[in-house]
């Protein structure tokens, strides 16, 4: 008799494995020609730019959401001068490349998982094997640098915008002084605080690409099929990205 | 056989609990034509899907050329993959790209020609099925049966010595069947071209197939020239030639039927 798995656990594994191949298939690919610069390029544009707007509206509102929190917060104990120290950190450590993340998963990863899904069913997948063509070099290693590169440029604007949030609410609103409030802002942070963010972004880029890719790629099962496959992309994701973000933190700081 | 091309020995696949083949064994000659017949879900798509190492068997071997395709690792099947062409049931563009860059792409990939000889090429090969004037169309913009005769085209492009057709007629209009039928016949003909053509339209059989193999319940149950088949007296035979809805074949246990046609694995 062979001992089964409960099936939720099953599954886990597999996703797993398949995860570990595709992330192996991904780097044994990435150095050999034909480099596809134009693709990369595409997806670098689709990726990145398109994420522009949804970003800085994030991080924008959030910085002000911060701000007008800490400000309440800290007037009960008459640290109110906190306030930009506490927005500024929190954004460029933490804030900006999660929400960013959170945000690519949901528009980038999920539209990964649904193009690779569909390639899959309409034997679009099996075409390029049988063209002597990898799926994973051609399909899957531009979209993956693409997002692993983009997403810190991104989280770089969203830094600047979750900032210029907490300004926008902080000064004009809540009558903090403006220089002090600059001066405070940059007063606790050094380059360390903004690089490890920038890491984390790069490692959230590729975890929701190879998530998003790898669930398209193992689509099966028709339109259905996609439709699972583009949820997974994005809950998968953005798991992952959460409980990295912990892991990240701790090597990290 | 002596030279067989393909060659394949006792061949067995499964899909979780379904046996989908269940032993076959079928050889094709260098320059021969042979055609698979069978119902919906006899696994015919499954069988094409392993002689170019897209599915990998439980047990048995496929052999092209004397060389085992399960065997082959991951860089050596895509050099084995040149040597093919392949169409697939609902035409399998890439609809991100053009008629034209879907023509060309075996091409641009496979062999090393100039941009002139690519476009000259491909031109041909859309005529050849009789479609011009397509070239900047998206895949999107064109008819079911368009889009067929565009993924046959890109098949046999790079003119390769194995061609292997997936349903290549099914739900295409009588002329543009026979047009298709005499394309094959063609390459079969003069290029000698080794081809594996499964469906189950029998007009399209008799034409097209130097032998007729009839894969039933995961196995061949027959194979003969067109004419000798048309007088076998194998009832499941007559039944699927001659269309009729009672018979041997109707009284199978569905729950055998494999429903969806598994793409589990990569090589």
């Amino acid at each position: 008799m062979t001992l089964r798995l409960p099936r939720p656990l099953e599954r886990f594994f597999e996703e797993m494995g398949r995860y570990v191949l595709m992330e192996g298939r991904i780097f044994a690919w990435t150095p050999r020609p034909p480099y596809d610069w134009r693709e990369l390029f595409r997806q670098m544009v689709k990726v990145g730019i398109g994420s522009i707007p949804v970003v800085f509206l994030t991080t924008m509102f959030t910085g002000g959401v911060m701000a007008l929190q800490t400000f309440t917060v800290l007037r009960r104990i008459n640290a109110e001068s906190f306030v930009a120290a506490g927005v500024s950190l929190s954004m460029v450590r933490e804030l900006a490349c999660v929400l960013s993340g959170l945000i690519v998963a949901g528009r980038a990863g999920s539209a990964m998982g649904a193009e690779l899904g569909t390639m899959r069913v309409t034997e679009q997948i099996d075409a390029l094997e049988v063209m002597a063509t990898d799926p994973v070099h051609y399909l899957v290693v531009p979209r993956v640098w693409a997002t692993t590169i983009m997403l810190p440029f991104l989280v770089l604007m969203g830094d600047f915008v979750g900032i210029l949030g907490g300004y926008l609410v902080a000064v004009p609103l809540m009558g903090a002084n403006p220089v002090t409030y600059i001066d405070r802002t940059f007063q606790f942070m050094d380059l360390n605080d903004l690089f490890s963010g920038l890491i984390k972004a790069a490692v959230f880029g590729h975890l929701l690409a190879v998530i998003g890719c790898q669930m398209g790629y193992y689509t099966k099962g028709g339109a259905e099929g996609v439709g699972r496959s583009t949820t997974a992309a994005v809950v998968i994701a953005s798991i992952a990205i959460l409980i990295s973000d912990f892991f990240l933190t701790r090597i990290l700081f | 056989m002596a030279d067989a091309k393909i060659r394949i020995r006792d061949l067995r696949k499964s899909f979780g609990p379904k046996l989908v083949l269940d032993g076959v064994d079928v050889e094709v000659a260098q320059a021969e034509s042979l055609v698979i017949i069978g119902g919906s879900g006899t696994g015919k798509s499954v069988l094409l899907k392993h002689v170019i190492g897209l599915l990998k068997p439980d047990s048995g071997t496929i052999e092209v050329d004397g060389e085992a395709v399960e065997k082959l690792g991951s860089r050596d099947i895509v050099e084995f993959r040149r040597r093919f062409g392949m169409s697939f049931q609902e035409g399998a563009l890439f609809d991100s790209m053009t008629v034209w860059q879907n023509v060309a792409f075996p091409l641009q990939r496979l062999r090393k020609l100039s941009r002139q000889e690519i476009d000259e090429r491909v031109k041909e090969c859309l005529a050849m099925v009789r479609l011009e004037g397509v070239e900047e169309k998206l895949p999107s913009q064109l008819s079911g049966g368009m889009r067929r005769r565009v993924g046959f085209a890109r098949a046999v492009a790079h003119q390769p010595e194995i061609l292997l057709f997936d349903e290549p007629t099914t739900g295409l209009d009588p002329v543009t069947t026979a047009l298709i039928d005499e394309v094959i016949v063609d390459l079969n003909d003069r290029l000698k071209t080794t081809t594996l053509t499964i469906t189950h339209d029998m007009e399209s059989a008799f034409r097209i197939g130097d032998r007729i193999a009839m894969l039933h319940r995961g196995k061949i149950i027959a194979t003969a020239p067109p004419e000798e088949f048309r007088r076998l007296d194998d009832p499941r035979v007559q039944q699927f030639i001659h269309g009729q809805a009672v018979g041997p074949l109707s009284e199978e246990d569905p729950s055998r039927e494999p429903r969806e046609v598994g793409r589990l694995e990569t090589p």
